[in-house]
């Protein structure tokens, strides 16, 4: 089921999108999607899971960040910042008693709520690898390009990076950024079984891996 | 096998999603960045940086050049360097 969300935004209020099993439940988990690129593809992983936690007694909402998928707000326009804010928003609004933040998704969660951070991701990685993907391709193409003069550029005229426009903000708010664990539980890739998702080079299913992380949720929430 | 070879077909696997049977197949000749149609600049990136985080090296921008990534031999001549330079350091 797709739910929508008010949310504010640089340009004002706008509404957002999730993908909620939403059955007034009072267990109810915000999940914080990962960022750019590696969201697509833990994103069939992960709404199987909410299935088996609906199953299982338990409502969750994976919200989209604003200026990514259906928003309909600029992603250059967005930051760090913008985006805690929204998470925080979201679970206000969806009135989450725990959060799971995947990824880099652990930069921008709500950290005054209970609950879990799959293999958080620290900002500096995250641009890194964005910076990387860019050179190569520039390689590639027989240009010349160099991280440390890309990033450079990119805090003050922003930058495109694997096909996302990310403002200068955005980029600033990302070199500094770090998980923002208050007490959640770290849920090690390990525990799940498998590789990675957000490694894949293709998007894909992994049911083992939803099931091992619903399991987990389903344990620790004594449900 | 040594230990940077396991850990180079472990992070292929997971980067690929192949079996371990397929990777475990690759040999020094094995073509990778241009023969694998599924390994684009962002899966490359990806694989390097966990590359990194595993073997606990750092890999320069100008050390990534197209010879680097062009066979998993190559790759793993390299890395294999990398890390003994870090162990001696």
């Amino acid at each position: 089921m797709i739910a929508a969300w008010p949310c504010p935004g640089p340009s004002g209020q706008c509404e957002e999108y999730a993908q909620a099993f939403d059955r007034a439940r009072q267990r109810r988990i915000l999940i914080v999607p990962a960022l750019f690129d590696e969201a697509n593809r833990m994103r069939r992983m992960v709404v199987d899971a909410m299935r088996l936690l609906d199953a299982a007694g338990i409502d969750t909402f994976l919200p989209d960040l604003p200026g990514c998928n259906e928003s309909a707000q600029s992603f250059t326009a967005q930051s760090v910042h913008g985006w805690r804010v929204a998470m925080e928003h979201a679970s206000r609004h969806f009135r989450a008693s725990h959060v799971l933040a995947l990824r880099g998704g652990a930069l921008i969660h709500p950290g005054t709520l209970p609950g879990w951070a799959l293999e958080p991701a620290k900002g500096p990685t995250i641009m890194r690898q964005l910076l990387r993907a860019r050179t190569i391709a520039a390689r590639e193409s027989g240009r010349h390009e160099d991280s440390a003069a890309l990033l450079e550029q990119g805090r003050t005229k922003g930058l495109e990076l694997a096909g996302y426009r990310l403002g200068a903000s955005l980029i600033a708010g990302m070199q500094d950024a770090l998980p923002q664990i208050e007490g959640q539980r770290i849920i090690a890739q390990s525990e799940l079984g498998g590789g990675g998702l957000w490694l894949r080079a293709e998007p894909a299913a992994a049911p083992d891996q939803s099931a091992a992380l619903a399991r987990r949720i389903v344990t620790d929430m004594g449900a | 096998m040594n230990s940077t070879d396991s850990t180079l077909r472990a992070i292929l696997q997971d980067v690929l999603g192949l079996s371990a049977e397929r990777v475990a197949a690759f040999d020094a000749s094995t073509g990778l960045f241009g023969d694998l149609p599924e390994l684009d600049s962002m899966a490359v990136a990806g694989l390097l940086t966990e590359i990194e985080d595993r073997l606990d090296i750092v890999i320069e921008d100008d050390e990534v050049d197209g010879e680097l990534l062009e066979s998993y031999g190559n790759l793993l001549v390299f890395l294999e360097g990398k890390v003994a330079q870090s162990q001696l350091g």
